[in-house]
């Protein structure tokens, strides 16, 4: 870094963020210089201009682009962080459309009064999340809210990922018969918050899942098996992916509860709540769907990786123009497995 | 997790064929059975394990109105709304509560939507907990339920007394089981008919933990239904199920227990010493869908004024007649099923709840909704292709 160096080192061990910070002026280079770019340095961020020009596509290669908004409360919960999260959650969505992803840029939203030892520990653990998944941060931004306004940080990250043109998974390949599969254990990191925010006693605490799939799903396309789509099971978990993939693909899809795998921790804070692990949100699994014939050799990539120990083969995809995602209970039962129009409601009873 | 072992025990899908088998063989192909489950954990149960595939075509399950937020008029949320959005106070709700409707477009999510100060809790004593942390806030619990939340509610009240924790109170919408099932056997249409069009009940779950198995001695004795009280678990809906159809084909009507391992005769009198200390009895209390019903809620003492929310703010529940096609009330009594609703996933959805029962996954229509609605489909597709 060329800038000249500032007359008072920044007091990152006391000191919290100021609006000036955010104000564009020397406070926000300085800022910039002590966190961001000390902790992101790479050669893109070294050109310090308005904006990164980036080499050009190999042959046959096409950019893959997806954007993220992280909010999280608390800031920093076991198994992860909002960093952490950020990078894995943008990197994930890249994955699953096939894409290597090479390129992040991140816009942090700071709140006034937030202490510059938190925001180093995001910045470390998003430097190290990065590193981790193969991805270059190669712009951001930065503003300041007044106390009051912000929760302490938000990360607004963009992504970018290059993909064979000829490789872009997607819903709309789904077609009846495919099978459906899940690379490992719903709902950690929707019980891993609730506990953190104390809204759920746990007598065995769970981890959040947040992971990069990259190499996970890296391993899966070496097999050569055919892959008709991925999702990253996110916020409204198995139930919203796989709704969502049913109306794109105009297909319904039936599940067997019996073959989805959910923690026993998972599953009796669930029972305590009233709520249902197919609703919590993930950080590090996908849902996969392929031809009946790929899943084995899927399967056997899936649980030979450490991201995917647990992964399962749990329903298939059948003809219905209502596409309707039903699921057949332990009890031998039918039902829906219907997504929910916001966050689940502890019941009452 | 031990205590998860034990209850896989209660889902175990070979003892459920076994059950659905001896059901199957039990029932007189020549009569209809009615079986009303009263509460709401029955009807979530039901639906979640997708029951009604494993009886056979002649026995019906008719939900009923045990069912908290269901039967919550949209008058007292009126209530708890206005409350809500007097300055300085803080109100406090379970989270089914925050979505039931009021009048069009209004709820406790709406009004914290728009600023007032409306929080989720898990328990009556995290709403003390809250008035303790911020002295200069009036923090209101909105006490809703029937006899399984009315004790911890006494106890909030108890535990804020003790502390001297000056700005808690409680707005009081406790409601009572045994009046629900009296207003269905005494309703319109079964007086109508000479009778309710039902055969038994499944006795409540939690409710019975609280009350014992005594009060409902009175139902199967003067109106010669059968009750067993059943847990929660699939297993337990069936096995209660079985037993409901022997008193039937024997001609008998008694109070049985099949939820041995939780609920006595007497039920948890230190549980009902705490609600009578806190608790009197309501002359009457309107509840959505069976009208209103004397003698079938709770308030609280004089004694306990202090933390009654209804003298402290002095606002009065409105009255606000339901959506004129909804058909809550008639499913809450049993008459309907959510399928004879006009309203029924077309205006009426989870997303924009008409009716209460489309609102807590204990409604009947939240529950057909949300795990039946593929019925509705293969019914539509056999229509079509006849």
């Amino acid at each position: 870094m060329a800038r000249r160096p500032f007359g008072t080192p920044l007091d990152i061990a006391n000191g919290v963020v100021s609006l000036a910070h955010g104000a564009g002026g020397r406070a926000t280079a300085q800022l910039i210089d002590a966190l961001f770019a000390r902790h992101w340095h790479n050669e893109w961020l070294a050109q310090q201009e308005d904006a990164t020009v980036l080499p050009a596509l190999a042959e046959g290669m096409v950019p893959v682009v997806s954007t993220d908004l992280h909010v999280v409360t608390p800031l920093f919960f076991p198994g992860g962080d909002i960093g952490t999260l950020a990078v894995n959650g943008t990197v994930n969505d890249l994955a699953v459309r096939g894409a290597t992803p090479k390129y992040l840029t991140i816009g942090v939203l700071l709140e006034e009064g937030l202490p510059l030892a938190t925001l180093e520990r995001v910045v470390q653990n998003v430097a190290a999340a990065a590193a981790a998944a193969g991805v270059a941060i190669v712009a951001g931004d930065t503003k300041v809210v007044e106390r009051g306004k912000g929760d302490g940080l938000y990360l607004a990250v963009t992504g970018v990922g290059v993909a064979p043109a000829t490789q872009t998974w997607g819903a709309r390949a789904i077609q009846p018969g495919d099978h459906v599969l899940v690379s490992g254990t719903l709902g950690d990191h929707g019980i891993a918050i609730m506990a953190a925010r104390q809204a759920v006693p746990l007598a065995t605490p769970v981890e959040s899942d947040c992971a990069a799939l990259t190499p996970l799903i890296a391993a899966m396309r070496e097999t050569g098996a055919p892959i008709r789509a991925m999702r990253d099971l996110t916020r409204g978990g198995l139930a919203a992916a796989a709704n969502e993939m049913a109306q794109v693909a105009n297909v319904g899809m039936v599940f067997d509860e019996a073959a989805i795998p959910v923690r026993d921790e998972v599953a009796g804070a669930c029972e305590f709540l009233g709520i249902e692990p197919w609703h919590l949100a993930n950080e590090g699994k996908v849902l996969v769907v392929c031809p009946p014939e790929a899943s084995e050799p899927l399967l056997a990539a899936m649980r030979a990786h450490p991201l995917g120990r647990h992964a399962a083969r749990i329903g298939e995809v059948v003809a219905d123009p209502y596409a309707l995602v039903q699921m057949r209970t332990l009890f031998g039962g039918m039902r829906l497995l219907d997504w929910l129009h916001a966050d689940p409601l502890p019941r009452i009873c | 997790m031990a205590g998860l072992r034990f209850i896989r025990e209660f889902r175990d899908p070979k003892l459920a064929q076994s059950l659905a088998r001896q059901i199957a063989a039990e029932v007189d192909p020549n009569r209809t059975y009615r079986f009303m489950e009263f509460c709401g954990g029955h009807t979530h149960a039901i639906a979640r394990y997708g029951i009604p595939a494993l009886l056979p075509p002649n026995l019906r399950m008719i939900h009923g109105p045990g069912c908290p937020v269901c039967v919550l008029p949209p008058g007292r949320v009126a209530q708890a709304i206005a409350i809500a959005e007097q300055p300085n106070v803080t109100l406090c709700a379970y989270g089914d509560v925050l979505r039931v409707p009021a009048r069009k477009g209004e709820s406790l999510l709406a009004a914290k939507a728009q600023g007032a100060d409306v929080r989720m809790v898990g328990s009556a004593l995290e709403a003390v907990a809250l008035a303790e942390a911020n002295p200069q806030r009036e923090v209101v619990f909105f006490a809703i339920g029937f006899e399984t939340t009315t004790p911890p509610t006494a106890a909030a009240i108890l535990a804020a007394q003790a502390k001297g924790v000056r700005n808690f109170s409680v707005l009081c919408c406790h409601v009572l089981t045994p009046s629900a099932i009296m207003s269905i056997l005494e309703s319109s249409e079964a007086r109508r008919w000479g009778s309710a069009q039902l055969d038994g009940f499944v006795g409540p779950a939690h409710v019975s933990v609280v009350i014992g198995s005594r009060p409902y001695e009175f139902f199967a004795e003067e109106y010669q239904k059968p009750v067993v009280i059943a847990g929660f678990e699939p297993l337990d809906v069936l096995h209660a199920l079985l037993l409901l159809v022997r008193q039937v084909n024997e001609g008998r009507a008694a109070v049985e227990n099949q939820y041995t391992r939780a609920v006595t005769r007497d039920g948890n009198r230190k549980a009902q010493a705490l609600v009578a200390q806190v608790f009197e009895l309501r002359k009457t209390f309107a509840w959505r869908g069976l009208g209103v019903l004397p003698y079938s809620a709770l308030r609280i003492r004089a004694g306990f004024s202090e933390f009654d929310a209804e003298a402290r703010f002095a606002i009065p529940a409105p009255e606000i007649s339901d959506h004129p096609a909804c058909e809550c009330g008639a499913i809450l009594r049993g008459h309907k099923s959510p399928r004879d609703c006009k309203l029924f996933a077309k205006a009426c959805t989870p997303e924009t709840p008409l009716g209460s029962c489309m609102v807590s996954s204990e409604g009947a229509c939240a529950a057909y909704y949300h795990y039946g609605r593929f019925q509705e489909r293969s019914a539509a597709v056999e229509a079509e292709e006849v």
